[in-house]
């Protein structure tokens, strides 16, 4: 087990790689719930001239959001931690009615070495949520395999317009260190 | 049951749609969505048959996407209560070209007429410029409803939002289409995009 990577100059280089594929596939909007594991990504979408970072209250906004955008000629990628998947369930609803491009980035918790038990519940039940609700997940739990996972959800979700949520594993991210 | 000194509400949807030009009309979930039909089908409406608290957002994501044109809401009461974060999201990003108007009857009409948050409590003006929509207004009568309507023409001024008083008699449902894939489909192809 590791810990999460907070200071800059630890930071992993994973998010600059899922910026590039974004980036590549014409990715306009980044609607977010804020987390840690994700603050990277979100720094380099705040930055970015070609993408639009769009702080949410909660995540379900974000589904209707990548509806409208797509709607309206843009595509888009929702990024949330796994404790939001459970807030979007039945704007997840919207995804095979209006049959528009839907791909999320999940930041796991409540699994691989987590000290706050209150996110193990939402944590194990993620996967099987999106199952349900018809998205495909894939996951990486590797920096190394993070390029190619990208690239295969990102193909899919923008090219064959198949819901896709990769879940980005706490291993990959570090378990989140409490500290007094 | 109506009350006296509330508007109607396919005559507010009819007029903030009458002179609608370029703008794409999302309708909430309810009879919002059957008003918008009502007032004529249109390759621009955007009708909701679920997604409940998602209209507001699904305008801002037209919006953002296409700054040019204008995006309105058209949504009721319940629907803008259980999507209210999306109004401080709005209000964080301040879309010139999105306007918002709720037909806000005090209601759940679609399922009974139980009374919402608005009949004593909740005030989705004063909740909607807290948020940081400047432009929100408690529109009464026509006359206030004209103002707006002619002000989602103007791109430079958004966000802007109206709460309308509107009767909650029932009426006669004019049903829309409800396949979505049709609906958003139509919109894309009305602004000029292909199909994938």
């Amino acid at each position: 087990m590791h810990a999460r990577a907070d200071a800059a100059d630890t930071a992993p280089n994973w998010p600059d790689d899922i910026f590039a594929t974004l980036q590549r596939f014409d990715v306009r909007q980044v609607p977010y719930v804020p987390d840690a594991g994700h603050s990277k990504l979100i720094q380099r979408v705040l930055d970015s001239s070609t993408m639009r970072g769009i702080a949410l209250t909660t995540e379900e906004e974000g589904v209707a959001l990548l509806a409208g955008a797509w709607a309206g000629g843009q595509r888009g990628v929702l990024l949330m931690q796994s404790s939001g998947v459970g807030n979007c369930i039945n704007m997840l609803s919207l995804i095979p009615i209006l049959r528009f491009p839907f791909l999320t980035l999940v930041t796991m918790r409540g699994e691989w070495g987590e000290f706050n038990p209150w996110q193990v519940p939402m944590g194990s039940t993620t996967q099987g949520v999106f199952e349900l609700s018809g998205v495909k997940v894939l996951r990486a739990s590797h920096a190394a395999e993070v390029p190619a996972v990208l690239e295969a959800a990102a193909a899919q979700a923008y090219n064959a317009l198949t819901p896709t949520a990769v879940l980005l594993s706490q291993r990959l991210i570090g378990a989140k260190v409490f500290t007094k | 049951m109506s009350k006296a000194n509330l508007l109607d509400r396919r005559q507010v949807v009819s007029t903030l749609l009458a002179n609608r030009k370029n703008v794409v009309a999302i309708g909430g979930l309810g009879a919002s969505t059957n008003d918008m039909c009502a007032a004529g089908d249109h390759a621009r409406n955007f009708y909701l048959w679920g997604g409940m608290g998602g209209a507001a957002m699904i305008g801002l994501g037209l919006a953002l996407a296409q700054p040019k044109l204008p995006v309105l809401v058209i949504t009721g009461d319940g629907e803008m209560l259980m999507g209210m974060g999306s109004l401080a999201t709005i209000g964080l990003q301040k879309p010139a070209n999105l306007s918002i108007a709720v037909l806000d009857n005090e209601a759940y009409g679609e399922t009974g007429g139980q009374t919402s948050h608005t009949s004593a409590a909740a005030d989705l003006v004063g909740i909607a410029r807290a948020c940081g929509i400047i432009d929100s207004r408690a529109a009464t009568t026509m006359a206030e409803v004209e103002a707006f309507a002619k002000a989602v023409h103007d791109l430079s001024a958004g966000p802007r939002f109206a709460n309308v008083k509107i009767d909650s008699a029932g009426l006669e449902r004019i049903l829309p289409t409800r396949d979505g894939t049709y609906i958003v489909n139509r919109i894309r192809a009305d602004l000029g995009f292909q199909p994938i």
